[in-house]
């Protein structure tokens, strides 16, 4: 089927940047979308949607199952595992389900064929309407290694999704699960703060895309009447700036009360409606200009 | 006996480290024949599971006693299959924990944390 939707990934190097607060209303004010909660360590985007929960899937990961009668010994799986997960003792291996990340290593390279796979739960994903948005949540079991497997699943519900717009709250920092969060988008949106340590933040994540060769743009956030390191930085590198947030408490005050700014504010409304709209153009123009899907 | 220490430095005159998992150096010192000899950690740079490496290291190495002043929940599992003795270093000098250990004076650590998973205070 042919898509014309287009994929938003929300990133930024750090928590608390604002992903939540743009992803959540780039959705409402698209009124019609789909938002996809990747953060799956610590999902937030589901408190101001508030959906009617209609299914809820369990998300298992594989991990290896040591047939001890078939095991020699040999060690090949452990001396292997890069993440550590297996132990050699009283010459057998011996698996730590907690710090497997399920990569199957072990399983292809085991020369008598001692190890299978068996599933693990290691989360679930929440679905349901909020108005016209629907809402997918991803959340990973307290303790788990990897939520790789949750974001997986969630980006085949985007991958289903063939009309409506796709936004993407992705987990903060540049690691394996930001890099599974945007590799299908079509565009990448990336938050950032007017201090330095907020650009420090923004150039890994501008890094990141880069090696992706996602097209991107910046909002900055936070915005105060004075220097702003981040815009200085986006200048600097020619990185297009596709809007400003304000730091205003305003708008801190409804977000702290689990409210959706776009819905509660006429200023709001327009200043995330004009986002949208640019976005859109940006993302439209660099995949007409640079077709990679 | 071989006893395992985890290291800041490669000294004997220097402190225990506080990390064991992490410890940039672990001390082999063999109580029969004195001989001593250091090892870097390679577990240092591991993303995850460094306890489990440096515990795999002290095993290979045919440790009978490790002391440390803490240790994690899952080092201590390879280390107890692996019937290594933890004992509980006291504040000083590696040189005095081993001269401490041999006249029977480290009691053993029956205690172990969760785990600091790359938060651990320097």
């Amino acid at each position: 089927m042919k898509k014309s939707n287009l994929t938003i990934a929300v990133l930024s190097g750090k928590g608390g940047t604002g992903k939540t607060l743009l992803s959540v209303n780039l959705a409402a004010a698209a009124e019609t979308a789909v938002y996809l909660d990747c953060d799956v360590e610590e999902p937030n985007g589901h408190l101001f949607f508030q959906p009617e929960i209609t299914s809820e899937e369990t998300v298992s990961a594989k991990i290896p199952l040591i047939d001890y009668n078939r095991c020699n010994g040999c060690r090949t799986c452990v001396d292997f595992c890069k993440f550590n997960a297996l132990a050699f003792i009283k010459n057998k291996p011996v698996l730590f389900k907690d710090v497997c990340h399920s990569c199957g290593g072990c399983v292809l390279l085991c020369p008598q064929k001692a190890i299978s796979e068996e599933e693990k739960n290691v989360g679930v994903i929440q679905s349901g309407m909020s108005g016209q948005v629907r809402v997918h949540t991803g959340c990973l079991n307290a303790g788990e290694a990897s939520g790789i497997p949750i974001i997986k699943e969630l980006l085949k519900k985007s991958a289903a999704e063939t009309a409506l717009p796709v936004f993407i709250d992705c987990p903060p920092g540049s690691a394996c699960s930001v890099m599974e969060s945007v590799k299908d988008a079509d565009y990448c949106v990336l938050v950032a703060e007017p201090t330095v340590f907020g650009v420090h933040n923004l150039k890994m994540v501008c890094d990141l895309v880069e090696v992706f060769h996602k097209p991107h743009g910046v909002v900055l956030n936070k915005c105060l009447e004075e220097e702003n390191p981040a815009e200085e930085f986006c200048k600097e590198q020619h990185v297009t700036i596709l809007g400003r947030i304000p730091f205003d408490s305003k708008l801190g005050s409804i977000s702290s009360s689990a409210k959706i700014a776009v819905k509660e504010n006429n200023r709001y409304r327009e200043l995330f409606s004009k986002l949208l709209h640019t976005i859109i153009e940006e993302a439209s123009r660099e995949t007409a200009t640079h077709p990679q899907r | 006996m071989k006893i395992a220490i985890p290291m800041n430095e490669q000294s004997m005159h220097t402190d225990v480290c506080p990390s064991f998992g992490r410890a940039p150096y672990f001390l082999f010192y063999d109580s029969v024949t004195n001989e001593a000899y250091y090892l870097d950690n390679e577990a240092v740079a591991s993303q995850g599971g460094a306890g489990i490496r440096a515990a795999q290291v002290i095993a290979d190495r045919g440790v009978k006693a490790l002391i440390a002043p803490r240790c994690g929940e899952n080092a201590a599992e390879v280390l107890t299959k692996a019937e290594v003795f933890v004992y509980r270093s006291i504040p000083g000098t590696a040189r005095q924990n081993i001269e401490a250990h041999l006249n029977n004076q480290l009691p053993l650590l029956n205690e172990f944390h969760a785990g600091f998973h790359g938060h651990e205070k320097k």
